[in-house]
């Protein structure tokens, strides 16, 4: 399977990576190896068979309770924010003036 | 001339006893048992580790963070102090543990060894951390590990590669090599790794140390920054199987901030060793495991110790697990997939790196996890997107879960006729620093031995089993059923007994 460089493009926009014009075309020849070499997957017989997301059975992992239970304070929460202000996270604008 | 009498006085005594380089010698037991009977003080053991440090650290680059040396030996006064008082003693008292820096530890640095981290303080610790600390143990430093735990080398940290002090321009392993190399050099006592498709095996391996993977839901993941939900667990990295077992004890148990931590009960696994053979043992050789790609002496010395594991009556028994040879492209996918998803969380807003692009949200995001990523985490996000994107999901995603399945249902086939499995931890043993750097696809292929206990989940323990002509330490896997940590100790214990590799020790130089 080869990754043409328009598509490894498109996943890099996918995943909120800005990549450089050299790390395009560096990751279009190593993703095109690999997945190359994932392709031996498709010998192996997989009808019929579930998939594992997990080896932890589902009804093992019980919820609790939701009741209010102590968390961190809000100076703490904020407190490796690279941006903060009046208590809350700071970003770039989304919303125009007008 | 008081003083320098005094200090005269003061060596002649601590000769008499042991040296400080003596002291970072012992095991994790060894302490133990020397703190506890008060022949040793939680200052003599902070100064001696600090000085170990002060020596061979520029050289091994194990630790990307240390902790404060003054807070360290005030804290070691204070219970030095209240010891004189009431000797009781709590197992991990004053032991100098080091942990891998993607474990969360309260107002100090945890950066998994990411530009993303690079100045992220957690205000909270790992469950792991608070089990270690209400034991009042010296969290010696936050050891080096490639950004994310993506990698099998150190060499994709973004504060530079830690060394096998075995070999200096040899690779530790990764990605908990700086904590396998810590253990090695005895700049910790033990140290805590974590392990997602064989990051606590393959560095203990390099580093001719000991390394366990317990099954998935034995211990904690809390406060472990994620990479693969899935296949992360956290384990102990010392020095012999005896502290594994004791490190063991502290870290496992049912969390509730955890909901797939196991709710079992979990033994003192020191009484694994109450037998100190593999009587009635039953010992699987899975074939797969000794085929084309192995390097002759590591073959040599696995074979050997399963000699050594006949002798002490165990018995040998090939079997089959025809999957292993695509479990490395298995786990890629699920890896990559769950990874992609994990790091998702990296944006800039809430923690950690912010880039200064900020002419709009989107933007601020893409060029933060731009400049915040390496090329190996970019590399396994792309990898992962793609298996996860419309249009590939069930070619690579949804086959890869399938084929896990399989992995794990034949594991299950073998461990109904074997107690456990003896394999090679990897094919080689330390490749060169920069030898696999530039080849992603060589550097996942030497995760093969490694990865099928993760996707199946079952405790896998890595332990010395003999050195190169090169003098590098070759490792052997000892694989066991779900939640047998306890079969799987005792049979390297066995071995570890009736061998001398532990005893074995690096000149760093």
């Amino acid at each position: 399977m080869s990754m043409k460089m328009n598509h490894v493009e498109h996943v890099a926009d996918l995943a909120r990576l800005q990549l450089t014009r050299e790390e395009l075309e560096r990751f279009s020849t190593q993703l095109s190896h690999i997945l190359t070499y994932m392709e031996e997957l498709n010998a192996v017989d997989t009808a019929g068979i579930p998939g594992t997301a997990s080896v932890v059975a589902s009804d093992a992992t019980a919820l609790r309770e939701d009741e209010v239970q102590p968390s961190l304070s809000q100076e703490q929460a904020l407190s490796n924010a690279p941006e903060a202000v009046d208590g809350l996270f700071q970003v770039p604008q989304i919303i125009s003036d007008r | 001339m008081p003083a320098v009498a005094a200090g005269c006085r003061f060596f002649l005594h601590t000769q008499a006893r042991f040296t400080s380089m003596s002291l970072v010698k012992w095991t994790l037991k060894e302490l133990q048992d020397r703190f506890t009977r008060g022949d040793v003080s939680a200052v003599e053991i902070v100064r001696a580790y600090f000085l170990r440090i002060s020596v061979v650290e520029s050289k091994v680059k194990a630790y990307i963070t240390l902790n404060d040396k003054e807070a360290t030996l005030s804290q070691a006064e204070a219970l030095d102090h209240a010891l004189s008082a009431w000797r009781k003693t709590e197992p991990m008292m004053a032991m100098p543990i080091a942990v891998k820096d993607n474990i969360c530890t309260e107002n100090l640095p945890t950066t998994c060894g990411s530009r993303m981290l690079g100045n992220f303080v957690p205000p909270y610790s790992a469950t792991v951390v608070d089990a270690l600390r209400a034991q009042q143990c010296f969290l010696i430093g936050k050891t080096n590990l490639d950004e994310f735990g993506m990698g099998s080398s150190t060499e994709y940290s973004a504060f530079g590669a830690s060394r096998n002090p075995w070999k200096l321009s040899r690779v530790p392993g990764g990605s908990s090599g700086g904590s396998a190399a810590a253990v090695a050099a005895d700049e910790c006592v033990a140290a805590l790794g974590t392990d997602t498709g064989g990051s606590i095996r393959q560095p203990a391996a390099c580093c001719g140390v000991v390394g366990l993977k317990p099954t998935y839901g034995r211990v904690s993941r809390y406060g472990l920054i994620a990479f693969a939900s899935s296949l992360d667990q956290i384990g102990p990295i010392t020095k012999d199987v005896m502290d594994a077992a004791l490190l063991l004890n502290v870290l496992a148990g049912r969390d509730p901030r955890d909901s797939t931590s196991a709710d079992k009960p979990v033994p003192d696994f020191t009484r694994a060793f109450k037998k100190k053979d593999v009587k009635k043992l039953k010992i699987g050789v899975p074939l797969e495991f000794f085929a084309e790609g192995l390097d002759p002496e590591v073959y040599d010395a696995v074979g050997e110790a399963l000699a050594v594991l006949e002798d002490l009556g165990g018995a040998i028994e090939e079997v089959s697990l025809p999957h292993t040879g695509v479990a490395v492209a298995t786990y890629y996918i699920v890896a990559t997939a769950e990874a992609s998803s994990n790091l998702a969380r990296y944006d800039g807003v809430k923690y950690g790196f912010r880039a200064k692009e900020r002419s709009d949200l989107m933007e601020m995001y893409r060029a933060t996890r731009q400049e915040g990523f390496g090329p190996e985490v970019k590399r396994r996000i792309m990898l992962g997107t793609y298996a996860l994107s419309s249009g590939y999901y069930d070619a690579y995603y949804a086959k890869a879960q399938a084929v896990r399945t399989l992995i794990r249902e034949e594991f299950g086939r073998v461990f109904q006729d074997v107690d456990v499995l003896v394999t090679p931890v990897m094919p080689t043993p330390a490749f060169q620093l920069g030898e696999k750097i530039e080849d992603p696809l060589q550097m996942y292929l030497s995760d093969l031995y490694t990865i099928s206990a993760s996707l199946a989940g079952i405790p896998a323990m890595s332990l010395p089993c003999g050195f190169s002509r090169q003098g590098l330490p070759i490792g052997m896997q000892i694989l066991g059923r779900p939640f047998e940590e306890d079969v799987v100790l005792r049979a390297a214990r066995a071995y570890e007994l009736a061998t001398d590799w532990r005893k074995k020790r690096p000149l760093i130089r």
